[in-house]
């Protein structure tokens, strides 16, 4: 391993993570409008309006960079990285193609991106409580309450995948996937995707944002770049759980002519699973902070809880 | 392999070192800062400084469950009980119990025991880092083949730990189970099954009306 080889894999998770939450981004603005039979922005760039999002990108960089008065300015400020950050880094993890189609080999593949992902969420956290406001603090709340219930499916879930694979390796488990680990894996899926998207904050399970309710939550005092950097946070996130849940569940490179075409595949379906995030944002209501916690711990902690089970005698009994 | 000495350290040791002095000084400020959420975040850089140092000796799985579990979740549970209790913006000069003198002598004592402790323990055994010592591999057969029954042991406490918890929090007062609100509970019937939820929200509903004061006030008080 190289520097240059090093620099070039380096190069390329920037590259990925630079353009795929804007792609996700530009896919929300249209998959929506599409859903809810109206257009969207058609106008900007010409073909369907794809600079839309270039010209948001300039006029969140144009605005005036404000910090409430009462706020504690360092926290405020330093927010937003904490928040984008810990998505880089994960995405430096995750494998796209077969024989080395990562950007870094992580012994504990598993742990080091669930790690990580956890860290993302102190960002808002510390823009919920430095904003000195009391929507942002109700939002802040509703954020690590809704962390705290929902890491533990997330982890449960993702453990049943490393028994199953007998490894905690992100590419191990690739190499050791067959494609009736789907059905066997169904329920662990479902598991991991939907705390995923909990935990992202994204609809229904958005109670920590709800604009209808508490303005916007922890974001509320955020304006210009720095509400942008948040922006960019969630659609990182939409583009790693996507990506997670396809690597350990759906089999990521697996497919036809996987040894070629492997990253297609992968891409195919992080963003077919994109598109599902963003299909649930149109299609269900948001939840309760009570609903949230209740389904969490009375439905989802059940349910990994089950799928480790199955997990262990299929293995137990076939191995 | 030369001998291992302490005059041309290698690079990795510079940067072990370098990495502790962050965290020894990342722990002191959580310490005897008088922000009660800045100490909690400082406390989140001296974790993650030992996450890095776990990492430098190739303890990897390790340094992952250290982030995890401590930064991840730790630390997350930390700030929304500051922010569900008090988390004012700005000093809180009435979170200093003035038992000082005590709480250093403690740490002095139990930081002298464990120095002594490890630097008796290991002596002059040498790591040699070249190869992963700490992979996950490693580690799951240390636990699980030489560790067991400390570690078993170690899970029964933590049962004993989570059972006392959930004792505490139910425990009942005459008029009804404690910490639960009337209003709330007439208001949402269905909530009352998930009690831990429908205590937090009652409580997110409190918080609502004073939270406008709590943050802020200090710090105008200041100015």
């Amino acid at each position: 391993m190289d520097f240059l080889d090093v620099a070039w894999r380096l190069a390329a998770v920037l590259l990925a993570f630079l353009t795929l939450p804007l792609l996700v981004g530009q896919a929300e603005h249209k998959v929506m409008a599409h859903m809810q039979g109206r257009v969207g922005p058609m106008y900007a760039g010409g073909f369907h309006g794809w600079a839309q999002l270039v010209a948001d990108g300039v006029k969140f960089a144009q605005k005036e960079d404000v910090v409430p008065a009462a706020a504690d300015r360092r926290i405020f400020r330093l927010a937003p990285a904490v928040a984008l950050v810990p998505y880089l880094l994960v995405l430096v993890a995750i494998p796209v193609a077969p024989d080395g189609g990562v950007g870094q080999v992580v012994d504990a593949g598993i742990f080091f991106v669930l790690a990580v992902l956890g860290v993302g969420v102190l960002g808002q956290l510390m823009g919920g409580w430095a904003s000195a406001n009391k929507y942002s603090l109700l939002g802040g709340l509703r954020t690590a309450a809704q962390l705290m219930a929902y890491e533990l499916p997330l982890l449960l879930s993702a453990a049943s995948v490393a028994m199953a694979a007998g490894t905690l390796s992100l590419p191990g488990i690739l190499d050791a996937w067959q494609w009736w680990w789907l059905p066997w894996q169904l329920v662990g899926a479902f598991v991991f995707f939907t705390a995923g998207i909990a935990e992202l904050h994204r609809p229904p399970f958005d109670a920590p944002l709800a604009p209808e309710e508490i303005v916007f939550g922890p974001l509320t005092e955020y304006g210009g770049l720095r509400f942008a950097l948040f922006l960019l946070a969630e659609y990182a996130g939409i583009v790693v759980v996507s990506a997670l849940t396809a690597v350990l569940f759906l089999g990521g490179w697996h497919g036809p002519f996987a040894d070629g075409l492997g990253w297609l595949w992968t891409l195919l379906k992080t963003a077919a699973l994109s598109f599902l995030v963003i299909w649930t944002r149109v299609a269900w209501p948001r939840l309760r902070a009570d609903q949230i916690q209740r389904f969490a711990w009375t439905v989802l902690v059940p349910l990994a809880l089950l799928q480790i089970a199955l997990t262990g005698v299929v293995k137990v009994v076939f191995a | 392999m030369n001998a291992p000495g302490f005059l041309s350290p290698t690079g990795v040791e510079i940067v072990f070192l370098l990495t502790g002095l962050v965290t020894v000084g990342a722990a002191l400020v959580a310490v005897t800062t008088r922000q009660l959420v800045h100490a909690a975040l400082w406390l989140v850089v001296a974790l993650g400084g030992i996450a890095v140092e776990y990492l430098l000796l190739t303890a990897e799985f390790v340094a992952w469950v250290q982030v995890l579990i401590y930064v991840g979740s730790v630390v997350v549970l930390l700030l929304f009980g500051l922010m569900l209790t008090r988390a004012p913006i700005g000093r809180s000069p009435d979170a200093d119990s003035g038992n000082r003198p005590v709480a250093l002598a403690v740490a002095l004592a139990s930081a002298a025991t464990l120095v002594t402790l490890v630097v008796d323990a290991f002596r002059t055994a040498w790591i040699e880092l070249d190869r992963p010592q700490g992979d996950t591999q490693t580690v799951g057969e240390a636990l699980f083949r030489h560790w067991v029954l400390p570690f078993e042991a170690l899970s029964l406490l933590l049962l004993a730990a989570l059972v006392g918890a959930i004792v505490v929090s139910r425990r009942t007062t005459p008029d009804g189970p404690a910490g639960t609100p009337a209003p709330e509970a007439v208001a949402a019937p269905e909530a009352r099954k998930a009690q831990d939820a429908q205590a937090q929200d009652a409580q997110d509903a409190q918080e609502a009306p004073g939270a406008s004061d709590v943050p802020g006030a200090p710090e105008a008080e200041e100015r």
